[in-house]
Order: C-alpha cells, then sequence, then structure tokens
C-alpha cells in the first residue's frame, strides 16, 4: 500500500465522528449499564455483576438454550437469504441495460419494494400468502403445494426467505449496477482485442472492481437479515411454534413481554458482540485480499 | 453489463415483474374496501374505490405527518452525504493514527438493533431539548446512514485512480476546488447510490422516529399505526398509506438516474 501518512486527514474525518458520537455513545453506556443490574421494579436497581451474561451464554439454562435456538435460527436463515441474494443480484444488475430510456422507469420498479415501510411489508404479505385471499397464497396452492404460512413451518420460514429475496435483492442489483458503470470503457475495449468471453470478462474485468461494493452489499445484508424483526413479526409472530423466532424477536418478547430488562439488555450486548465479530471476521477475509492485490 | 441478446432481456423482464406483483396487491388492496379483500381472491378491483386515499388527503394530521417526514428525511440525507463526502475521501486516500480501527467502529454502528437504542435516545433528546422535532429524527438516523454513507463512497471512491488528484494539484487547483469540480463528477455514480439508500433507510426507520416525537413531529409511520385500530385491522387504509408512502422515494431515484447509470469516462476532467 502506497498511501501517504498523513495526520491532517483527521480533520476530514471530524464531522463524521462528530455526528456518529453524538448519537453512539451515550445510549450504548446506557445498555451497558442495564446489563449489569437488575430491578424488581419502580425504578430500583441494583448492580448483578456478570449474572446476566453468564445466564443467556450457557445453553444448559432455560434462557441460554433459547438464545441459543434463536442464534441458529438466524444464521441458518442469514445464510440462506444472502445466498439467493448476492448472485441473484449481481446478475440482475448484468441484465440491466447501460443506458437508454428504459434505465430510469427500471431503477424505479427496483427501489418500489425497499420504499414500504416495514410493518406495511408485513401486513401486504400477510394479505398477499393467504391461500383464500392472496394471490401468492392461492397460486402455491393451485399448484398443488401443501402452502400455510401460518400453520406450517417450512412455509412460514420459507415465506419470511421469499420476502426478504423480494425486498432486499434489489440493494445488491443497484449496488452492483452503480458499480459496473463506474468500470472505465477501457476494460472492455481491451478485452474486445483480446476477444475474451462473456465469462472472462465478468472473471476477470467485473467481479474484481465490483469486491469493495460486494463486501458492503453482503456484509450490509448480512447485518439487516440478522437482525431481522418486523417482517417475521407481523406475517408469522415467530411461530409457529418458534420456527421463526429470530433474535430480535425473542429479545423484544423478553424486553417488553416479560419486562426483563437486565437479561434483555445482556442478550442484545451478547448479540451485538456476535453481530461485530462475525462481520469483522467476514470484513478481515474480504478486505484481506484487497490488500494482497495492492502489494 | 448487458450487451444485446435477448435472454438477459427475458429474465430482467421476469424478475420486474415477480418485484411488481406484490407491489400490485398493495395498490389493488388499497383500492377495495375491508370488506371487498377479506370475502375473496380478486386479481382487480372490481368496484374500485378512491374512498381511503380522500381519507388521507382530507386528514391534516396525515398530511403534515407526511411532511415532517420528508422534512427530516431530506435533513438526514443532505448531512449524511455531505460529511461522508470528505472523509470517506480521507479513509481512501491517506493513512492516519487509528484510520482501520476507526473505520470498522462507524461499520458497527450499523449492527446496533434500533430497540434496545429506543429508550435511551428517548433520554439523550430529550435533554437536550430536540425531542418532538424533525432535527432530533434526523440527527438520531445519523447513526447508521452517516457510516453507511462513508462505507458506499469509499468504495466508489476506491475506484478513482490516484494520478488525478496529483495532476489536478500539479495544475494547480486547490482541494476544495478540485473535489468539487473534478472529483465529485467522477464519483456520481457512488454519491447517487449513496442518495438513495440514506434516503430510503431514513424513510422506512419507524422505531426510532416514532421514540422521538410526540405531535408536533409525528411521523407518517406513526399516523399509520392508527389503521390498528380496537375495531380492527384497516387492511386497505393501511394499503393506500402504504402506496403514497412509495411515491417519495421514486421520485428521488428518478433525479439520481442518470448518476448511477453514467459511465466512467476520464475523458470529462
Amino acid at each position: 500500500m502506497d498511501k501517504p501518512f498523513d495526520n491532517r486527514a483527521w480533520l476530514l474525518v471530524l464531522p463524521v465522528l462528530a455526528f456518529v458520537l453524538f448519537s453512539a455513545l451515550l445510549p450504548m453506556m446506557t445498555v451497558v449499564n442495564y446489563s449489569v443490574q437488575d430491578t424488581m421494579g419502580a425504578n430500583n436497581f441494583f448492580w448483578n455483576g456478570d449474572a446476566w451474561f453468564r445466564e443467556v451464554l450457557n445453553p444448559a439454562t432455560e434462557m441460554g438454550a433459547r438464545f441459543q435456538g434463536a442464534l441458529m435460527r438466524n444464521l441458518a436463515f442469514s445464510f440462506v437469504a444472502l445466498l439467493i441474494e448476492v448472485p441473484l443480484g449481481v446478475g440482475i444488475a448484468l441484465c440491466l441495460p447501460r443506458g437508454g430510456w428504459s434505465v430510469g422507469p427500471i431503477l424505479v420498479v427496483l427501489a418500489l419494494p425497499m420504499l414500504i415501510p416495514w410493518n406495511v411489508v408485513g401486513t401486504m404479505w400477510q394479505i398477499f400468502a393467504r391461500a383464500d385471499i392472496g394471490l401468492f397464497g392461492a397460486a402455491l396452492t393451485g399448484m398443488g403445494l401443501h402452502y400455510n404460512d401460518t400453520q406450517e413451518p417450512i412455509s412460514a420460514w420459507s415465506t419470511i426467505v421469499v420476502i426478504d429475496v423480494w425486498h432486499w435483492t434489489s440493494l445488491v442489483v443497484l449496488l452492483s449496477y452503480a458499480g459496473l458503470r463506474a468500470i472505465s470503457d477501457a476494460y472492455y475495449q481491451a478485452a474486445r482485442i483480446d476477444a475474451a468471453s462473456r465469462w472472462a470478462i465478468f472473471v476477470n474485468i467485473e467481479l474484481p472492481k465490483l469486491r469493495k461494493v460486494l463486501v458492503i452489499a453482503i456484509l450490509l445484508r448480512f447485518m439487516q437479515t440478522f437482525m431481522i424483526y418486523t417482517e417475521p413479526f407481523v406475517v408469522t409472530g415467530g411461530g409457529p411454534g418458534n420456527a421463526t423466532t429470530f433474535l430480535s424477536i425473542d429479545l423484544v418478547k423478553i424486553a417488553l413481554g416479560q419486562v426483563d430488562l437486565g437479561v434483555a439488555a445482556a442478550m442484545s450486548l451478547a448479540y451485538n458482540l456476535i453481530t461485530i465479530t462475525l462481520c469483522w471476521i467476514f470484513y478481515t477475509i474480504m478486505t484481506q485480499q484487497d490488500r494482497r492485490g495492492a502489494a | 453489463m448487458n450487451r444485446g441478446g435477448v435472454l438477459p432481456k427475458v429474465f430482467l423482464a421476469l424478475y420486474l415483474l415477480a418485484l411488481m406483483l406484490p407491489v400490485y396487491w398493495l395498490i389493488n388492496m388499497s383500492l377495495r374496501t375491508n370488506e371487498d379483500i377479506m370475502s375473496g381472491l380478486a386479481l382487480w378491483p372490481h368496484h374500485p374505490t378512491f374512498q381511503k386515499y380522500l381519507v388521507i388527503f382530507r386528514d391534516p394530521t396525515w398530511v403534515h405527518a407526511f411532511g415532517v417526514s420528508l422534512t427530516y428525511v431530506a435533513i438526514n440525507t443532505v448531512i449524511s452525504v455531505v460529511v461522508a463526502l470528505p472523509a470517506a475521501y480521507a479513509f481512501n486516500r491517506y493513512r492516519f493514527v487509528g484510520d482501520k480501527h476507526l473505520f470498522f467502529w462507524l461499520l458497527t454502528n450499523l449492527m446496533a438493533p434500533a430497540s434496545i437504542y429506543a429508550m435511551p435516545f428517548f433520554n439523550l433528546y430529550y435533554a437536550v431539548g430536540l425531542f418532538d422535532t424533525v432535527w432530533a429524527v434526523a440527527l438520531a438516523h445519523c447513526l447508521f446512514n452517516v457510516p453507511l454513507a462513508v462505507w458506499i463512497l469509499e468504495g466508489f471512491i476506491g475506484g478513482v485512480p490516484r494520478e488525478i488528484d496529483e495532476t489536478a494539484a500539479i495544475d494547480g487547483y486547490s482541494f476544495p476546488r478540485f473535489f468539487i469540480r473534478i472529483f465529485l463528477p467522477l464519483i456520481a455514480n457512488g454519491v447517487g447510490v449513496t442518495a438513495f439508500f440514506c434516503f430510503m433507510f431514513s424513510w422506512v426507520e419507524q422505531l426510532l422516529a416514532t421514540t422521538l416525537t410526540a405531535t408536533t413531529a409525528l411521523p407518517f409511520a406513526a399516523v399509520m399505526t392508527r389503521s390498528y385500530s380496537a375495531s380492527g385491522m384497516d387492511w386497505s387504509l393501511l394499503a393506500a398509506a402504504g402506496v403514497l408512502t412509495m411515491i417519495p422515494g421514486a421520485v428521488v431515484i428518478w433525479f439520481v438516474r442518470n448518476h448511477i447509470a453514467r459511465g466512467f469516462a476520464l475523458g470529462r476532467v
């Protein structure tokens, strides 16, 4: 890396730091504060040390088992959603026209699902997925599938995946498309002179140039799927049983439903730390190649 | 990129169609009465009615809330993009003490579940006297939008060769002039995408927006909860509100479409 070392660059970063610190610092401290205390109600808090953390992270306890179950369900969900959305998103971006009148309307259609507030997304799919009055449910039942998203775990789980793919693949598409358009024409001309195949252009020119954008898309989608709340809450309510009880849903159930602020705060910190660790691992692996490429 | 051929076009058309079906269903629902929606499957509204849209347009609370949401989202988008641009440049072009840690710390703010931050945010903004103003929501949304903007812009700045910076310096451009006149047009794709994403994430965020406001700065999303009432769910009202919420974002992406699709050409410098 031949980046010049210059601490004056801090001056360019300061405004960002000010804005983010203002919103991040105090709330984070409050949550940490809750996680080490217990309450008997009426704003009486007492020191509880690391007991909540021990309980949450030990799968032998009831809370721990619950946390682990939600964590596993959530990881499986994130993995499947990413596996569909990233290749599909890049594929669609490659199919988009390079310019012309159709770009505008296509971008608008792509953006529409993301612009609907999440509670409305849940509500519309609640109707859309019903076999009696919704198109999606009726179509699946019509094809002879045994589909019921409120009674059947597999239907419920796959409905949430379908909703997520419908809702968020456009994010990958938009990022990839902007990334593809930022590639200089000189590369394509060179490839044409070499008579490179379409696949060779994709692997040798487009994919490497897209790497940074794809890191963003993958990490962002991972974070969002890992924190998914509104859609399963509205569509399946975490059920049937606990098939779609992902981490956030469980967390809110504990924090609000059972007014267990301490254990909920400990759980959310553990959850937050797991998210950060996983993202850090992804981030390091994916940017490692960057460094090697630049060296 | 697509250089002709029928197969990509067919694939794209099918995908867009699948994307539009639920959106169509939302519009369909918004034009039917609740009894009609619950009574059976209808591929198109047999007795279309704009009644629920009129309910929204005639109620000053809905109209006011729509304006409030637009205001804080616009403030947030402008702040996010403007402060993120120089920072993204710094992260991409220089090394400085703590740069990598700072960058990753910024990203960690995207990973915080908003639900757990709602109460502390309420306390914070109440204490500084911003509670129930559009600024409270605009600033709170900076928590995730500023890091997101820095991150996306950094990726796009990395695609611009450093030689351009050096050439401009030799040609006697001052840094601000170089940044605005030469550099910004080169990363127009990134700026367009970033602005849209900031707009979108601030627009659909509901939890913080409702927690930080009471009456004067009530966002559209909070008014929407009126459709869940004791007498049951008002499906068509919620659908009509949902259809209306898609419009501002669609307008935004329409305006930045040329930036997003802009090809990279050094010739413009």
